[in-house]
């Protein structure tokens, strides 16, 4: 699609004499060819960088160049996240009870009074253990948002549970020099990302820190009224309508704190690690 | 080719007047004297001269050959992700008359079981879009180019008699001008449906983040019906639009790709005796009604 000077219009000027055909027919030709040339080298450019983006070396299950735009993108919605922004709250009476999807990491029995949660403190090795009784002592937060598959789908459901940034508040562990989180004014030794992995270790999700410090972020224990059951995540699962339900990790085993963003389960399949609403 | 036959053509054209004099002349290209002289014939006879007129500008043409695959690559993407939860239909109560979409449409194209990827590339391809349509909008304001898009009061009467024309059901031509009056519909529809997808595609993407959007638009569940049915809409435009450039003729098509068009001019009084064209000249017909 080249462009030439361009034909001065020939109508509406009748001072300007009319070109001659010929030349006119010939400019028309010349015109023709190079702009389809130019549209053919253009597609021609585009299929060669088609190519070139699909040979690329996957990382984490699709092409880097892919993963490199979806983790920019992350970066801008962290960029213009705001803690005050809340997901929507429905009439409890709308709530349903959601699929249950999959049950990776929940496959081995468990026994409900032998469970702990363990807490790995940022920057060091010990764990520190919570029965379900301790997370209850926290103030019982109850919400009814909606649950968002990453399929598309989305159901509502009431949720209650204790507010991760409430337990990291009690329990200063998120933070190098043991201080306690603070969403509103978060201190700079406070660790940049979460991981959250079941008992067995075979389902793993990466948070970013604002988004566990989110006031609808809950280590919840009931569901519509009732405690887990053990497919939907008893005795203690993650709830946060800040992201999509594969984040909702089920049957809390281990929480620990990283400089880097921890791995991830479905990341790891080809989702974006921020997965981020 | 045998001997007799251009000079019949000739006849032809002469006989039926159908084509321009070029079409006739070109046919002799081989023929120097034959050609010159039945050029001049023609050229005698007729009472107009092809000119060129720029149509659409580079940047248009750009503009809209980026669009092209580009919103190609996110219907395509779209689909991988919508297939992991496909339950639009049209129908009612319990008939269903048309399901989005059929497992052998999925089979048929491989759509099936990509979610991960349609998700990376529609999320990718999101920015080329938005920024050619960005870019595209931004242009057409400040080129003045708007002022042959955007439709007018008379547009949507217009829109009528053209449908009616193009359905064979009114005799009488449409003004012809550089865009009539479905064609300023249509294509301001199809930006404004362009915004919609961008508007609609982020209440979904960023649901909590741009709630009130989100709200604004019916809530998540709604937005990703809105989002869906302008994609429907992009696929009716295409055929629609494919079917009016094929029957619009090579000279409208080669506007897109090289700017101008040819059209035929009476060169007593430089006015347009045939032909589509962007002369504002032909506006008058317009705005004198």
């Amino acid at each position: 699609m080249t462009e030439e000077t361009p034909v001065p219009a020939p109508a509406g000027n009748p001072q300007e004499p009319l070109r001659p055909e010929a030349e006119v027919l010939a400019e028309a030709r010349r015109r023709s060819r190079r702009s389809f040339i130019g549209l053919g080298l253009a597609g021609l450019a585009g299929l060669a960088g088609w190519n070139w983006l699909i040979s690329q070396p996957t990382e984490q299950g699709i092409p880097r160049p892919l993963r490199k735009v979806l983790d920019a993108n992350g970066r801008l919605s962290g960029a213009y996240f705001k803690e005050t922004r809340l997901a929507p709250e429905f009439a409890r009476s709308r709530a349903r009870r959601p699929r249950v999807n999959g049950d990776v990491g929940l496959e081995s029995e468990l026994d409900p009074a032998a469970w702990r949660l363990r807490v790995q403190a940022y920057g060091s090795n010990t764990l520190q253990e919570f029965t379900l009784a301790d997370v209850q002592t926290l103030p019982k937060i109850e919400m009814t948002t909606e649950l968002k598959c990453i399929e598309g789908w989305s159901i509502v459901v009431h949720w209650a549970g204790a507010r991760l940034s409430d337990f990291l508040a009690k329990h200063p562990l998120a933070s190098r020099a043991g201080r306690p989180a603070d969403p509103q004014n978060p201190s700079a030794d406070l660790a940049p990302y979460v991981g959250i992995e079941t008992p067995d270790g075979l389902y793993y999700v990466g948070l970013d820190m604002a988004s566990a410090l989110h006031p609808q972020t809950l280590l919840c224990y009931e569901m519509n009224g009732q405690p887990l059951t053990p497919e939907h995540g008893a005795p203690l699962r993650l709830v946060t309508p800040l992201k999509y339900g594969i984040k909702h990790l089920k049957r809390i085993g281990t929480i620990a704190f990283a400089d880097a963003r921890p791995r991830d389960y479905w990341a790891e399949l080809g989702y974006d690690w921020d997965s981020g609403h | 080719m045998e001997r007799g036959a251009p000079l019949g053509r000739l006849f032809f054209y002469c006989l039926v007047c159908k084509a321009g004099p070029e079409a006739a002349s070109d046919e002799f290209e081989g023929w120097p004297v034959v050609g010159c002289t039945l050029r001049l014939l023609i050229f005698a006879a007729a009472s107009f001269m092809k000119q060129l007129v720029e149509k659409h500008p580079l940047a248009i043409r750009w503009f809209h050959w980026v669009n092209f695959p580009v919103l190609s690559l996110m219907i395509w993407s779209g689909m991988w992700i919508y297939w992991a939860n496909d339950v639009y239909r049209l129908g009612w109560g319990k008939t269903t008359l048309l399901k989005f979409f059929p497992n052998s449409f999925y089979q048929a194209f491989h759509l099936d079981h990509k979610l991960a990827q349609g998700m990376s590339w529609h999320f990718v391809l999101m920015w080329v879009f938005f920024l050619n349509g960005l870019l595209y909008v931004l242009y057409t304001l400040f080129s003045g180019e708007w002022r042959a898009l955007l439709p007018t009061r008379h547009s949507f009467k217009e829109a009528i008699q053209v449908t009616l024309f193009d359905l064979g059901l009114r005799k009488q031509h449409p003004p012809v001008r550089k865009f009539n009056g479905a064609q300023q519909i249509a294509y301001t529809s199809v930006i404004l449906m362009g915004l919609g997808s961008l508007l609609t595609g982020l209440a979904i993407y960023k649901p909590v983040q741009f709630g009130w959007l989100t709200q604004l638009l019916g809530g998540y569940e709604f937005a990703r019906i809105i989002h869906f049915a302008l994609t429907i809409g992009y696929v009716l435009f295409f055929v629609l639009h494919i079917a009016q450039v094929v029957r619009a003729g090579w000279n409208n098509f080669r506007a897109m790709v090289a700017g101008f068009e040819v059209v035929e001019v009476n060169p007593a009084t430089h006015e347009v005796t045939a032909g589509p064209t962007a002369l504002p000249a032909a506006d008058a017909s317009l705005s004198a009604k």
